[in-house]
């Protein structure tokens, strides 16, 4: 399937959730914000919400420095 | 004669056509804490000072270093030379570019236990500092006194930032949970530029000016994401607080508890949770074995022992330091704690 991931194309096999996505970018155990389709996801719901054809996900990294 | 004069000094401001008089009044009459003054927390300070916010509390522990002059635009050589503290070297630099508004210098961590005493009677916090222990202390006091918080962090070229207001946009904690493991990037690891820095920082002040004027029509309600080196910027809506979270929703203060409970709690990673008593405790791990074998599995060694039952498991030192596994609840960690090692 294709989504737009932070506006750009990205192909995954199906079947894929938001958590793979976290993981495939070694993000998992970052804090990271999901928004998928203009919905906030909740952290804990990243392993059950699987990703859709033509979905538009952002992905924020909650970055530590200052 | 050089005219100091409210109208004049801020007149730029006051002829912005979303801030005028009323804005400014509104600015001048405003208290702001910014908790650390590294690049963030410079930079911001130092545009909430000019633009005349009446009252500044700035707070860092640090002293100023050689390698913080490349972006932190408040410090002089003499200031690293002098190893001043920064909150110190921060406010004198302040004070010599506005002196109409007052600036307090607080020489100390942010903690649990003066988190309240420092936070509670500003108006707004910005967020200048380096770590997710402090973020959640301050999402805490944010929350429990309604206080509005502007977030940012940056390493290398990109930075994140968000304006945090309780009741109206999701915490710290709606948003990551309480996923901030240590061992995280930071600017000592992989570097920092000062573009993004002060990007981040300008943002986060930008919204607070917003807020101060009373103009919260014109907050992003976003979170800022930006790469300096790749040239990529996004916004992304943050949409409503989590109406079961634990924070802003059940108002449970895990990291603010954590000054004066018997167990303090701090967040190692994905799953893992560190229980950490008050005082040092002398545990004998051999009848803690014994008490803990008819309950799960255990093994022991002299210098650890390790509990595993359901779908958790502590590992348990002799001063009595743990660390469950199997839960990011702070709440439930305690209660593991106090259930199976007892205190």
């Amino acid at each position: 399937m294709r989504i737009r991931l932070n506006g750009k194309e990205v192909v995954l096999p199906d079947g894929a959730t938001v958590d793979d996505l976290v993981r495939h970018y070694g993000l998992d155990g970052e804090p990271v914000a999901i928004e998928r389709n203009g919905q906030i996801v909740d952290r804990e719901a990243f392993a059950g919400e699987v990703l859709a054809e033509g979905d538009v996900i952002e992905m924020a990294r909650f970055v530590g420095g200052g | 004669m050089t005219d100091f004069a409210f109208e004049h000094r801020y007149s730029r401001q006051i002829r912005f056509r979303h801030l005028g008089a009323e804005g400014q009044a509104r600015i001048s009459r405003a208290r702001v804490a910014v908790v650390g003054l590294g690049a963030l927390g410079t930079a911001s300070a130092s545009q909430l000072a000019r633009a005349g916010v009446g009252y500044l509390r700035l707070i860092d522990r640090d002293v100023v270093e050689p390698s913080n002059l490349q972006r932190q635009l408040l410090y002089t050589e003499d200031d690293a030379r002098l190893a001043k503290p920064k909150a110190i070297a921060a406010r004198d630099a302040l004070a010599a570019a506005n002196s109409d508004i007052e600036v307090e210098a607080v020489v100390d961590d942010l903690d649990a236990a003066n988190a309240e005493q420092l936070l509670a009677d500003v108006d707004v916090v910005i967020d200048g500092s380096d770590n997710f222990e402090v973020r959640y202390l301050i999402n805490e006091v944010a929350v429990k006194h309604n206080l509005p918080w502007a977030y940012a962090g940056a390493v290398e070229a990109h930075g994140t930032s968000a304006f945090l207001r309780p009741g109206h946009t999701p915490c710290l904690v709606c948003l990551i949970g309480y996923g901030a493991r240590v061992g995280h990037d930071t600017c000592d690891t992989v570097g920092v530029i000062a573009p993004i820095v002060q990007w981040m920082a300008s943002f986060q002040v930008a919204e607070v000016l917003k807020f101060l004027a009373g103009r919260e029509d014109a907050l992003s309600d976003a979170i800022l994401q930006a790469d300096l080196w790749h040239t990529d910027v996004r916004l992304i809506r943050m949409g409503q607080p989590k109406p079961d979270c634990p924070c802003c929703a059940r108002r449970e203060f895990v990291a603010l508890g954590a000054g004066r409970r018997a167990l303090s709690v701090t967040f190692c990673g994905r799953q893992t949770i560190q229980v950490r008593p008050q005082h040092d405790a002398s545990l004998s791990l051999d009848a803690l074995a014994a008490r803990l074998r008819p309950l799960g599995h255990v093994r022991a060694s002299d210098a650890l022992l390790r509990f595993e039952t359901g779908d958790v498991a502590l590992t348990v030192f002799p001063n009595g330091r743990a660390l469950v596994h199997g839960t990011d609840d702070p709440a439930r960690a305690r209660a593991l704690y106090a259930q199976y090692i007892g205190m």
